[in-house]
């Protein structure tokens, strides 16, 4: 059991309240029409399907509500740092991590 | 006969005997005994049957690690425990155990034929053997495997006993309450920290209590303990798991301990831990030696004999003979002697030992043979004497003994280190792994972490012997069966990782997870394939450490509290009315209301003729709600549903269709935009969260532009449908601030007034094809309002109708079940529902996706209507369609069948499908190939009543 850092609540919280959002920082486009099929397909199901530090969505589901973004080793499966949709991924994580 | 009981010495209670029985045997213990202890102190040396080859086992260790002595601890019809280790069998007044695995009896064993023909049974022998004819698994093999090669057998019936659960935090959680233990616990209770002790054991102490030279220390150290009150200590109980940051599963005994007529409360106790810091105090298991006859009940571990002796009082013979290839072999046997058991002699595979053991050994009178092994063990059901030569190979002679210790050096208990992804470290000099790295904040004491007290010692493979492995009964481990031949027979046939050669052998599998095994036959492999153990890899620890109850791990979660059952308010009335229910998507739902002894298909029959011909009522509580508030909540919408919602005027309803953002159809329902800024959306039951988390994703993280808010209101309304053609003659007394005629009040309009004096917003929506009403009121006054509406309706035969009826109706009119008729590959076109699609948006949740080449090519299945030729002839949901049913196999499919019913409507039987370029096919004959016949239906127009939607608009 995980526990996860809400960035809106600022509490570390078991992982059961919340629920996983897939890669974060991929934007729906703002004119879809606009895309070829091959861009909406990259759009739609291309992901990095990273091993390591990945950045996803999660929402506190079962809290807030709130979707946010992690950064999430996916080999430890340890939190490095969560933070608040909108704002850009850290540029920097450092291994110790921890909640932001 | 060997073991006895000494005269003196040991923990036991000698004041308290207690009687108890195995195998239908009575025998006599003390408090303090284990099972196994009592039973060693009593003569018993043989306590089961072995996993493949039924050989004759007797105790191999006096903890955890005990691979042969399980049994079966009998509580009372339903209380059976199987596969319980004899040495955590605290022993009681009454206790009935049962050895396991054998037939007719324990001493005589039909199946232990197995062993005389071992040969037949190699390495791999079930993979190599059970391959073929395939349809010999299900018939012959698993049955007679299961039959032969079982463990003990589980109760059939229901555990009637309960089991507690509780989380539990602190900041540091100690496992093992030996000395290490203990201390490190007193430590941080200095700190001031919220402390955790858990050992598994009855008596806090671990090795400590089979050392009467520690007991004044250990003493003191306890009475520190349960005088610190911020030191919880937990006995009995097991940590079998440790997962991701620091959180701990365990598992406390409360009961088993004590005499079935004392035991009160529940059964075990499940902890989950969340600690800071979690110290491992968890000791070291003695390694067996690998030499032929090392499993001839009587021979045993050193540390099981030093435990028997020094805390239980019991010899485990009246000749001891000790085969070391380490130290503490040594100071066990002095420790023996000290406590007033005959030592015969010290076997050592090393040719010098320390001088001080030595020497302390002769002058106690031990005959010692060093640089020298065991070779063959006489006895079958008991040691009768060992033969020892010199270098294994040289000169042999005969000891005669009835007991033999095995002293081959210690391994740590790294499980739970591992389960925590701390990495191992392989350290030649002691021939085993040791703790190295922490992932989690951990840390590991006492002889886990490789600080010993237990000297130094040779490191051993299959100790020499004359004979070759193939022919030597030299076991790695105990309770699969395993031998070193096995290994080598693996290695021989081309396995070369450890996990390959585990599966393959089945070495440290099941149960047992390689307590006393994974090293020796890691030191087996490594010579065979002359590569270091290092590169042979290590098998993977998992949990649980030692099997659990499935009862602990349940606690609670059984029956009612399984899964929560959602009611609606109308619930207890529909069950006072004697309906039948079905669970939807976790809400328990009225499915029929049989009267008068009717089967499913009457009642349905007559609550559907009722709603075509008066007037049903319905319980649609459980559809999703959710109120869209907001300056931007007409252009959320119309971003989120395929329909246009801007232009919809207040007091309107529309149909909704929900895509996800690949085109295909997720959820739909009745939405009524009750004000400019507000929007009653409705969801299907099952659809309500997903929904609500699909709009929130969007609105939080895509539209931060849109001023809206969303709100969950499934379970503030409670939503009466009333449909049929006298449903306004039912609520027009009822009404009030409304006017309810057809020009004032059409069909798709949304009202705001009271019905029996409740505030209400009267939804004038159909799923039935008939005039027909949506009452939300309050939940809280919804069975008031439905009582009076159903009074009301008395004059007019006012029908109760359930989800069945409701199926059925809507499918005579071809309105969609998404889920049902959709399947998550559907697109509106496909279900033709092109019409709920704004053509003219310039973008919509799915909509760039229904531009895909794939989702507008031909042969995409389309929604139809199927009429079979023989109209009574009822089609099976989820038939597989075809065109030609004569065509080769594989018979090319064309698509399914979704919904069929009877309808009473139509007096025949009508279904839905989806199947390839259906509305092309309207007119066509198709087939539906069942088991015993092929079914000809033709395809229609998924609408078989009321097309023109009169009756809706009457």
């Amino acid at each position: 059991m995980i526990l996860i850092h809400c960035p809106y609540c600022e509490e570390d919280r078991p992982e059961v309240e919340f629920t996983y959002g897939g890669e974060a920082h991929i934007a729906r486009p703002l004119d879809p029409s606009a895309l070829t099929d091959s861009e909406w397909e990259g759009y739609l199901y291309i992901r990095s399907n990273t091993r390591g530090l990945h950045a996803e969505r999660w929402r506190h589901a079962h809290g807030c509500a709130r979707f946010f973004n992690a950064v999430r080793d996916t080999v430890s499966d340890r939190f490095e740092v969560t933070y608040k949709t909108g704002e850009a991924r850290p540029a920097k994580i450092t291994q110790t991590g921890g909640a932001a | 006969m060997s073991g006895y009981r000494l005269s003196s010495g040991g923990r036991v209670d000698r004041s308290r005997a207690l009687s108890f029985s195995f195998d239908g045997a009575g025998y006599q213990g003390f408090a303090g005994d284990t099972l196994a202890s009592a039973l060693v102190a009593s003569g018993v040396t043989l306590f089961g049957r072995s996993f493949k080859y039924h050989r004759p086992r007797g105790l191999l260790a006096t903890g955890v690690e005990e691979p042969n002595a399980l049994v079966s601890v009998d509580r009372g019809p339903a209380r059976v425990t199987p596969n319980v280790r004899a040495p955590q069998v605290s022993l009681h007044e009454g206790l009935v155990a049962e050895s396991q695995n054998r037939w007719p009896s324990l001493k005589f064993d039909v199946v232990s034929i197995n062993d005389r023909f071992s040969a037949l049974f190699p390495a791999g022998f079930y993979n190599k053997t059970f391959m073929w004819p395939r349809s010999a698994w299900e018939k012959l093999y698993e049955p007679v495997i299961r039959r032969l090669a079982g463990l003990g057998d589980s109760p059939v019936t229901r555990d009637p006993d309960h089991y507690d659960a509780t989380y539990a935090h602190c900041e540091v959680l100690v496992v093992g309450g030996g000395i290490a233990g203990i201390e490190a616990a007193l430590e941080a209770a200095k700190m001031g920290s919220r402390v955790i002790l858990i050992d598994e054991q009855d008596e806090l102490g671990g090795a400590a209590l089979a050392d009467p030279a520690l007991w004044s220390t250990l003493d003191a150290l306890t009475a520190q303990l349960f005088a610190a009150d911020n030191i919880t200590v937990l006995t009995r109980t097991t940590a079998f798991g440790y997962y991701h940051q620091n959180f701990v599963g365990a598992s406390q005994q409360l009961t088993d301990h004590l005499a079935p007529s004392e035991a009160q409360g529940p059964r075990e106790k499940l902890w989950r831990i969340r600690a800071g810091e979690v110290v491992l105090a968890q000791g070291a298991i003695e390694r067996p030696l690998v030499f032929n006859g090392n499993d001839v009940p009587g021979v045993m571990l050193a540390s099981a004999g030093r435990t028997l002796a020094l805390r239980y009082g019991v010899a485990v013979g009246r000749a001891v003979v000790i085969m070391a290839a380490h130290d503490s072999g040594w100071r066990d046997a002095l420790a023996l002697i000290e406590a007033g058991v005959h030592v015969a002699a010290i076997v050592d595979i090393r040719t010098v030992v320390p001088a001080d053991l030595a020497d302390a050994a002769r002058a106690a009178g031990i005959a010692l043979h060093l640089g020298s092994a065991i070779t063959a063990v006489a006895g079958r059901h008991a040691v009768k004497g060992v033969t020892v030569a010199a270098g294994g190979t040289g000169p042999a002679h005969k000891i005669a003994c009835d007991a033999v210790l095995m002293a081959g050096g210690w391994t740590p208990s790294v499980h739970l280190w591992s389960q925590a992804k701390g990495s191992l470290v392989w350290n030649e000099a002691w021939g085993t792994y040791l703790p190295g790295k922490p992932q989690e904040k951990c840390r590991v004491v006492g002889a886990g972490a490789g600080a010993w007290h237990f000297g130094s010692g040779a490191i051993t493979s299959v100790l020499p012997n004359s004979l070759p492995v193939s022919r030597q009964k030299a076991f790695v481990d105990f309770q699969n069966d395993v031998k070193a031949r096995d290994i080598q027979l693996a290695v021989q046939e081309g396995f070369r990782s450890i996990e390959h050669i585990k599966r393959y052998t089945t070495n440290g599998m099941a149960t047992d997870q390689g307590k006393t095994s994974n090293l020796n036959a890691l030191q087996i492999a490594s010579g065979v394939l002359g590569r270091p153990v290092t590169e042979i890899g290590l098998t993977t620890f998992r949990p649980p450490y030692t099997p659990q109850t499935f009862g602990a791990l349940m606690g609670h979660h059984k029956d009612a509290l399984f899964q929560p059952v959602r009611k609606s308010v109308i619930d207890d009335w529909a069950t006072a009315q004697g309906a039948v229910f079905e669970n939807v998507a976790n809400w328990r739902r009225a499915r029929y209301f049989p009267k008068g002894g009717e089967d499913m298909d009457a009642a349905v029959a007559r609550e559907c003729r009722a709603v075509r011909q008066s007037v049903g009522i319905f319980d649609a509580s459980t559809l999703g709600k959710i109120e869209v508030v907001g300056p931007d909540a007409a252009e959320f919408l119309n971003r989120m549903y395929t329909n246009p919602w801007k232009a919809l005027q207040p007091g309107r309803c529309r149909y909704g269709l929900l895509l996800r953002e690949d085109g295909f159809i997720t959820d739909d329902g009745v939405s009524a935009r009750m004000a400019d800024d507000r929007f009653h959306l409705t969801t299907t039951t099952g659809g309500a969260p997903r929904v609500l988390g699909m709009m929130e994703d969007y609105l939080q993280t895509e539209w931060s532009d849109l001023d809206v808010w969303l709100t969950s209101t499934t379970e503030q309304w409670a939503v009466i449908a009333l449909q049929g053609p006298r449903a306004r003659d039912v609520i027009a007394s009822l009404v009030g601030g409304i006017d309810l005629s057809p020009e004032a009040f059409p069909h798709m309009a949304v009202r705001e007034g009271t019905i029996a004096g409740v505030p209400t917003r009267l939804f004038r929506v159909s799923f039935t094809g008939e005039l027909g009403f949506e009452i939300n009121v309050p939940a809280s006054e919804g069975r008031k309002v439905w009582e009076a509406i159903f009074d009301a309706g008395q004059p007019y035969g006012i029908t109760p109708y359930g989800t069945e009826t409701m199926h059925v109706l809507r499918a005579e009119k071809g309105f969609i079940i998404v889920g049902q008729d959709t399947d998550g590959t559907m697109t509106p076109g496909d279900m033709g529902l092109d019409w709920a699609v704004g053509k003219k948006k310039p973008d919509f949740v799915g909509k760039r996706s229904l531009a895909r080449p794939e989702m507008t090519r031909k042969g995409r299945k389309q929604f139809i209507g199927l009429l079979t030729e023989d109209p009574q002839e009822l089609l099976e949901e989820g038939a597989q369609v075809v065109t030609n049913p004569d065509a080769p196999i594989p018979v090319p499919m064309i698509g399914h069948v979704t919904s069929s019913y009877h309808s009473a409507t139509l007096g025949r039987t009508i279904a839905l499908a989806v199947i390839a370029d259906g509305r092309a096919r309207i007119g066509e004959t198709i087939f539906v190939p069942m088991a015993d016949k092929v079914i000809r239906a033709k395809v229609t127009a998924p609408m078989f009543y009321d097309p023109e939607g009169s009756r809706l608009n009457d």
